[in-house]
């Protein structure tokens, strides 16, 4: 039996899907918010570090759970495995109201300019997508600014001169430096680096009717246990509901946009918390489940006119999947670098985004957030002892007087990294599963080289006793920065939406997550995955006519 | 009290000796929820040999193995048979390298035998079946969850591992945290 129609229906609560219910209920529209995960608490798993973003050994603390998800991913040499969410390969992000906004780092990126024209910048890179975005920095600029006063951005750009135009400053001060970031900012000068506070979506002040950080020593990979950092659950998501036009429907697994013989989409069929298949009609359709997963529920809309998936028919859906291969240095120091004020990252570098040296791109340099102690004991320099009385001397001894530096490095896009559905594991729903494959272009690892050597720099230059790089191999792409799978562009042989998310082939589908992604800069991509919600957002409330707006 | 060996199996023993109130399971009864008594006392040897006591206690100190066998009946269940194939390959090296079964070896040649196993060069029939490296791996990092993860899921006992790295826990916060510099 068929719901009573809604103007839309955003399938995804996270980063963008959140932004975009809550535009779209402010200007009137009804909107069914339809997450697969539940609401999330601190008490759940308070700050269990073997439950939680970071470390997954004990399951996944913010979903899905391994009971009834599966992915499959290329093993290499033609075959495939398939794998656990709480398993690594499968390229988890959360599956909770806020997704990965409730327990991430919640560092607040702006892409460059050049991050939008690397095409432009660089030239055609072989074995590479490598492409312009059909926005520029200037147009997303306005949206950065919604998203960082409506959900909240502690910062301060003035001693970054790499700093992108931004017309109004952060709505918070910035965070002060911790022991680490004093120590790297003095080595950064010396080395004339310019080092600036990292801008946080974490209260620095009260803001938002939310607390001010306690400054704790966990934050990423857990709830906030005072509502200090910000996301889509505790702020535009609260907003929607606010409005009376937004309903958020919890534990609810969407199987496919219906698609009708005209070639519109007609309403999405999901399964709702009892398992009892639902079709929910509407006018529109916004996809915002993550790189991955939209592209599942795309290729799993299968039609008449469509019979490869929705937005599929130049065969790019599921296409240039990225996410940032992170390369650095960690340095061991004699006195102690741990003061135990979290969350620990709060010093970073934007001297080698762009203009490296025979280099297409590059990445943001920052200090690491605090480091648990389960997950240090995996910290260790090439070759030292996993066990033993030395590995438990080094944990003893370095445990406080280690410093990591880290940096996504933008990644190459190339077309045969992809999401596809597989042709035989279905989920607990019986619902064709993910499957991930193809490797990132090795230019990654040249740029991550050169940063990680720029890292190791900073750290001797900071006193370091002891340093080691860490370059990520070839290998499938993805995770929790996942990117790229329906590209935006204005040329629908090549791209799977328009500049305003809109599919080219069936205009009441929109998408508004880190899919739209063209490349996704040296940066963690968050923010830019919340201007695009404002930016999709706003193209439809601007389009809204009624109901057959987008059919035509 | 230090958990010892000989406190290790008088425990076991106590163990047997109120299993008469329980259906009838023979002598060795476990008092494990998914390791044999047996087991036990491999895992326990295995471990602290990971992380060895020292002047700060280690993994069997901190009961490691509980956290282990607590974790194998509920949120690990997928390793179980990974375990009972791979204690069969350990004791199975241990008799190719020095002719009798782990536990009864001195520490230095039960390092020995885990440096073999790390090694994926491990002598065995089990090894044959799987990698003696992949189960070494597998024990190993749920030996340093148990020690280094917090309490509530059976290891860590009486934060050993946070007091040895200075960490307080629960972390006491608001005293010191408006020192800093604006």
């Amino acid at each position: 039996m068929a719901l009573k129609p809604v103007n839309a229906v955003v399938v995804g609560a996270g980063a963008g899907g959140g932004v975009v219910a809550k535009e779209l209920s402010e200007a009137g529209l009804s909107v069914a918010l339809l997450e697969r995960g539940g609401w999330t608490t601190f008490e759940q798993h308070g700050h269990d570090e073997l439950i939680s973003q970071r470390v997954t050994i004990l399951g996944n603390a913010f979903g899905p759970d391994d009971e009834r998800h599966r992915r499959v991913v290329s093993a290499g040499a033609g075959k495939w495995r398939t794998v656990l969410p709480s398993e690594g390969g499968y390229g988890n992000n959360a599956a909770c109201v806020g997704s990965g906004t409730v327990s991430y780092g919640a560092m607040a990126w702006r892409f460059m300019e050049k991050d939008f024209r690397m095409r432009s910048t660089y030239g055609a890179v072989a074995g590479s997508t490598l492409e312009d975005w059909p926005i520029s920095y200037a147009e997303l600029e306005p949206f950065y600014e919604k998203a960082e006063w409506e959900i909240g951005v502690a910062g301060d750009m003035k001693a970054n001169p790499f700093s992108p135009p931004q017309r109004r400053p952060y709505p918070m001060p910035p965070f002060p430096l911790n022991r680490e970031g004093e120590m790297l900012q003095a080595a950064a000068k010396k080395l004339g680096f310019h080092p600036f506070p990292v801008p946080m979506l974490r209260n620095s002040v009260p803001y938002g009717g939310r607390p001010a950080c306690i400054k704790c020593r966990y934050c990423v990979g857990f709830a906030c246990e005072v509502n200090a950092k910000c996301g889509t659950h505790n702020t535009v998501i609260p907003t929607a509901i606010a409005t009376g036009n937004c309903d958020v429907r919890t534990h609810c697994v969407a199987k496919e946009v219906a698609v009708d013989d005209r070639g519109f989409a007609r309403g999405v069929s999901y399964f709702d918390a009892n398992d009892r298949e639902q079709f929910q009609p509407a006018d529109l359709v916004v996809a915002a489940a993550s790189a991955t997963e939209t592209a599942r529920l795309l290729l799993n809309s299968k039609s008449k006119l469509f019979p490869t998936g929705a937005g599929n028919r130049s065969d790019w859906v599921g296409r240039n999947l990225q996410g940032h291969a992170y390369a650095g240095a960690w340095g061991l120091f004699e006195q102690e670098t741990f003061d135990d004020v979290g969350a620990g990252a709060t010093i970073a570098i934007m001297d080698f985004n762009h203009g490296n040296p025979g280099l297409a791109g590059g990445a943001m340099l920052a200090n690491e957030f605090i480091r648990l102690p389960y997950l240090f004991s995996g910290r260790r320099p090439p070759g030292a002892p996993t066990w033993g009385k030395a590995h438990k001397d080094f944990q003893r001894q370095f445990y406080r007087r280690s410093i990591g530096v880290q940096g996504p490095v933008q990644e190459i896009p190339v077309f045969d990294a992809r999401v596809e559905v597989d042709p035989e594991v279905k989920d607990h729903w019986g619902i064709p599963v993910a499957r991930i494959s193809g490797s990132r272009h090795p230019h990654d690892i040249e740029i991550g080289r050169f940063t990680s050597s720029k890292a190791e720099l900073w750290l001797k230059e900071a006193g370091a006793i002891q340093t080691w790089t860490t370059v990520p191999g070839l290998g499938v792409s993805g995770g929790q920065h996942q990117a790229g799978t329906c590209r935006m562009g204005n040329d629908p042989k090549t791209s799977v939406t328009n500049k305003h998310g809109q599919l080219h082939d069936i205009p009441n589908i929109f998408v508004a997550d880190g899919s739209l992604h063209v490349t996704n800069g040296g940066f963690n991509p968050v923010l830019t995955i919340m201007a695009l919600g404002y930016w999709v957002g706003d193209y439809i409330r601007k389009n809204w006519k009624g109901p057959k707006s987008f059919r035509s | 009290m230090k958990y010892n060996r000989r406190r290790f199996v008088k425990t076991v023993a106590a163990g047997v000796g109120g299993a008469f109130l329980l259906p009838a399971r023979g002598a060795d009864a476990s008092v494990w929820r998914f390791f044999t008594n047996a087991d036990a006392r491999l895992v326990d040897a295995i471990t602290e040999q990971i992380i060895p006591a020292d002047q700060d206690p280690g993994a069997r100190d901190a009961g490691v193995i509980n956290f282990i066998d607590k974790q194998l009946a509920g949120r690990l269940r997928r390793h179980r048979q990974a375990y009972r194939d791979g204690l069969i390959g350990v004791d199975e090296t241990s008799r190719a390298m020095f002719g009798r079964e782990f536990v009864v070896l001195a520490p230095e040649q039960q390092t020995e035998v885990l440096k073999a196993l790390e090694s994926g060069k491990a002598k065995g029939e089990t090894w044959r079946k799987q990698s003696s490296a992949a189960f070494f791996r597998l024990i190993r990092d749920h030996t340093m969850a148990g020690f280094y993860g917090g309490p509530q899921h059976g290891g860590n006992r009486g934060y050993a591992s946070y007091k040895m790295l200075g960490l307080d826990y629960p972390q006491i916060i608001g005293q010191n945290r408006y020192r800093r510099r604006s």
